[in-house]
């Protein structure tokens, strides 16, 4: 697949459709490997990455990029192109100043569930047969492939490209995924279970506002809680509590507009589940207001977007909220 | 050497626990480590290293400086400081070890910073010598010995025992406070553990790394280079780096109101975020760029350029696996250095 | 426990003037009446009201003066618009003093001196300028250039014209922008003023304003032959602790609040054009 990548982007790079490429960029380790922009073809073969690690989603890098001048190649997994649609929809890229090459998606892998193993000194991964040969300092380590795959990619809602100009392989469909499991796992507790759970996530909180600045759908040009005169900007929480109210908040925001994309939940460097609370929210929305979702196509108004004289009403939430 | 067998760390636990509150490195359900306040039937995290670093002991993410009263035109100040508890941090590495002492060049230099020297005085840094390192170690290049961690006193485990040696007063009166449980110990099976760990050590990837091409005197090779854009092109703007570097020591200070008083807080600042250095006229870091740099040059060249050559950073290597794009110290002395 | 830099005293604001339109000088005295702390000119001050925001400000009032501060401040964020806000009788939170001073005591001993300021920019010069005059055996001859948007907007221009024009051996020398009704001085900005007034290059050169006509007015004067090592400026970024450790003040390895906010542009040159 990396060498077709290659070879795609080399050929619109000299046929001048485009002139720039993003992608992935190759690092020190098997994993460590960097979101890029690449400008000609010595770049390319020097140092352009696809492989089991490159999972970060590129989308919201063409907010800025298709703004520059020329058109830019955008290599987009499935899920990748939820995130660009919708940022079509709210008027935050331009199109016509991206090329798009569809390419198959994951699973991709988590060097972090593979350190969580108790391997170290990684030297390099292999997928031989699902089975992960890990070649260490301290000797080669083995770990089924599918242990080590991000949460994002272990409940995929689609292997579909929803947007692209040209496709490299075959398209996938959407899938009957499993992702709503554990949100209906967190339903089914009493109120005290689900609150020590959020406790006990939130807490670890550290305000690096990763989840929040990788986030295709937090684009806001001057974020809330960056701005001095909103009043609630802050850095630490002033007080233990605070924390969880910077995630609901950014849940609330985006609800409607989450493609679930899962990229918050993969930079969380305290492997916080933030994907969970936009999960609740996917999944009320779908029970309330009908299938939906965010980033299918740049046409359709969002469920929250929208007035229907059918819309549940608002005292639906205190109903569900009795015990 | 004293030692005492590996089987019987919670007892040792407990003697600490006796006298002074004891914080350890503990797995969390997701398999990352995190120092939490011993409780009996804690056990001490195998894990290189916890994601938050120590730093946090002595500089909280986020405190309170001083309270206000306000009353019509009249404040009142209202200090709040209080003589911290006594406290021991055990199992701190060679290289969280040694950001403290890099931490010490900024807090406790005039005007001392009370509420970091207050915590200073008041813990007791038990360090763990390391035996497995990551390929995202590189405390060699400034000078690091992993093996021979710093601190008040120091641990050595050679699998069966673990070992333990004061470095100076206050370490000896730790010892002393546990001698009960110690006894004297053969240290050959250790030297050998030692000198394999060792060896480990100067084969790890980044083992090369040096830092001769930076230092106080090199502003100008680097803040104009332009390699700049490249590297920070990708870069989130997130604090991830800052808020898990055991040297990362900018802050903030606000005021928050409660609704019968003010409390001034100081919390951990990012020279990643955009309102740094922002003011009611300006900004003189406008782009991710400039903020990105500060972060390097700070670590590389600032940092060396007031504190006798020091550099910034202790090759932890949190933000080579914390980093949400995986950019990085190493990438950047990698990408400047001048062969 | 030692007290704390981070600790603040408690001022209180006993005189406000308005002196421009966006303008105000503060008097402040300690809670027991004098000075809250002395201070060399040039230094700095973190003033606050809690809850609204801390900032630091220069002193504008000269060390001589042994019975208050006073603070010129620009109304233009948050804080200062509480400032301009506020009655006399309040009380405010004060820190310092902070950072290095012009060096009254030592380089600028027996020098001829040129006073070059734009606006705002005459605050932390105006405590140099009086303390120079209050210790006059110790200066050679003193200019003052000195311009604003409008008659209007010149700062303590009562006591320039009461004051300071009427000194022996002080030339001021004013400027504005625009023409204005009811005003027969210089019209025109500062830094064609002074290439326009040719100052001796035997001057030591004290400059304060905005970036854009310090940059102008460093150029012209490196015209007439001044050297960097002869002019010296103060400057002003971000600032929350004042001692050098929260460290976003920094140009290169140089902290405002410590190592400045005053700096010669030879210094200055050596670091990285990045304020």
């Amino acid at each position: 697949m990396q060498e077709a990548m290659i070879n795609k982007a080399k050929q619109l790079l000299s046929e001048g459709v485009v002139n720039r490429v993003i992608g992935w960029k190759r690092g020190e380790f098997a994993y460590d490997i960097t979101p890029a922009v690449f400008e000609n073809a010595e770049e390319i073969e020097k140092s352009f990455v696809y492989d089991d690690f490159t999972a970060a989603n590129v989308s919201k890098y063409l907010v800025k990029e298709s703004k520059k001048d020329g058109k830019i190649l955008a290599f987009l997994k499935p899920c990748d192109t939820y995130s660009f649609n919708q940022l079509i929809k709210e008027h935050r890229i331009i199109r016509e100043n991206v090329y798009i090459v569809g390419i198959p998606g994951g699973p991709k892998l988590d060097a972090e569930k593979i350190k969580a193993k108790g391997i170290t000194g990684i030297l390099g991964v292999k997928n031989e047969n699902y089975t992960l040969k890990i070649d260490t300092i301290y000797g080669e380590e083995t770990m089924p492939f599918y242990e080590a795959v991000l949460d994002k990619c272990a409940s995929c809602k689609s292997k579909k490209h929803v947007i692209y100009d040209e496709l490299i392989g075959e398209d996938g469909d959407t899938l009957d995924s499993n992702r709503f499991d554990m949100v209906e796992k967190l339903e089914n507790m009493t109120a005290q279970e689900r609150y020590d759970f959020w406790r006990s996530q939130l807490s670890k909180c550290i305000r690096c506002n990763a989840c929040r600045n990788v986030c295709p759908a937090c684009t806001c040009e001057k974020c809330v809680f960056d701005n001095p005169d909103s009043g609630i900007e802050n850095k630490a929480p002033s007080d233990s509590f605070e924390e969880n109210m910077f995630h609901i908040i950014r849940a609330f925001h985006v609800a409607g507009r989450c493609t679930d994309c899962g990229e918050c939940s993969r930079v969380c460097p305290q492997n916080i589940p933030l994907h969970l609370l936009n999960r609740k929210f996917i999944k009320d929305i779908n029970t309330f207001y009908g299938e939906f979702q965010a980033g299918e196509d740049i046409t359709s108004l969002a469920p929250l977007n929208e007035f229907k004289q059918n819309d549940c009403e608002a005292n639906i939430i205190h109903e569900r909220g009795v015990e | 050497m004293l030692k005492i067998s590996l089987d019987k760390l919670d007892k040792l636990f407990e003697a600490i626990t006796a006298s002074k509150t004891l914080y350890i490195p503990v797995d969390r359900e997701d398999g990352a480590a995190e120092y939490r306040k011993y409780k009996s039937g804690m056990k001490l995290s195998n894990a290189l290293n916890t994601v938050r670093s120590a730093k946090d002991f002595f500089f909280p993410q986020t405190e309170n400086l001083v309270d206000f009263k306000m009353d019509g035109k009249n404040i009142e100040v209202i200090d709040i400081r209080k003589e911290s508890e006594d406290f021991v941090i055990f199992g701190v590495r060679a290289c969280d070890a040694r950001s403290f002492t890099i931490l010490d060049k900024v807090f406790l230099a005039e005007p001392v910073d009370s509420y970091y020297k207050n915590r200073r005085e008041h813990g007791t840094v038990v360090t763990m010598a390391c035996t497995r390192p990551a390929e995202t170690c590189f405390c060699g290049t400034f000078g690091i010995d992993a093996t021979s961690p710093e601190g008040d006193a120091a641990c050595y485990s050679d699998g069966e025992n673990l070992f333990i040696e004061a470095h100076n007063e206050k370490g000896q009166k730790f010892i002393d406070s546990i001698s009960a449980l110690l006894e004297d110990g053969d240290t050959a099976k250790l030297e050998e553990t030692r000198s394999k760990t060792r060896e480990i050590l100067k084969k790890l990837p980044l083992a090369n790394l040096s830092t001769d091409s930076f230092g106080g005197d090199k502003l100008n090779e680097y803040f104009n280079s332009d390699k700049w854009g490249e590297l920070s092109e990708s870069c989130l703007g997130c604090g991830t780096c800052t808020f898990v570097c055991p040297t990362c020591q900018c802050y903030d200070i606000k005021d928050f109101n409660t609704g019968h008083g003010i409390k001034r807080f100081r919390c951990w600042d990012s020279c990643m975020y955009s309102d740094f250095t922002k003011m009611a006229h300006g900004n003189p870091r406008l782009t991710q760029l400039e903020r990105f740099r500060q972060r390097f040059m700070h670590k590389l060249v600032y940092f060396p350029a007031n504190n006798n050559g020091e550099f910034g950073c202790v090759g932890c290597g949190r933000c080579l696996s914390k980093c949400p794009i995986s950019m990085n110290i190493v990438k950047v002395m990698k990408a400047l250095e001048v062969k | 426990m030692n007290n704390d830099t981070l600790i603040p005293y408690i001022g209180v604001v006993t005189d406000i003037r308005q002196d421009t339109p966006d303008v105000k000088t503060f008097r402040v005295v300690s809670t027991e009446g004098g000075k809250v702390f002395e201070h060399m000119p040039g230094q700095c001050a973190m003033l606050s009201i809690p809850g609204v925001g801390e900032a630091m400000f220069s002193i504008t009032s000269s060390p001589t003066n042994k019975e208050f501060m006073e603070f010129s401040i620009k109304k233009c964020g948050c804080l200062t618009t509480w400032l301009h806000a506020m009655d006399v009788g309040q009380q405010i939170t004060i820190r310092g003093p902070y950072g290095n001073a012009f060096p009254v005591e030592t380089e600028l001993k027996g020098k001829d001196l040129l006073f070059i300021a734009g606006g705002i920019g005459l605050a932390p010069l105006r405590s140099v300028i009086n303390y120079v005059r209050a210790n006059r055996s110790n200066y050679g001859d003193v200019q003052i250039i000195y311009g604003s948007r409008s008659k209007d907007d010149l700062v303590d221009y009562k006591e320039i014209i009461d004051e300071w024009m009427n000194d022996d051996g002080i030339e001021v020398d004013l400027t504005i922008d625009n023409p204005q009704e009811g005003w027969n001085g210089h019209v025109g900005f500062v830094p064609n003023y002074v290439k326009e007034l040719n100052p001796s290059i035997n001057k030591t050169v004290l400059i304060c304003g905005p970036p854009i006509m310090i940059k102008f007015t460093l150029a012209g004067l490196k015209e007439l032959g001044f050297k960097e090592t002869q002019v010296y400026t103060t400057m002003e970024l971000r600032m929350k602790c004042g001692v050098g450790k929260c460290g976003r003040c920094n140009i290169g390895n140089k902290y405002v609040c410590k190592d400045g906010p005053v700096f010669r542009f030879d210094q200055l040159g050596e670091l990285p054009d990045e304020y």
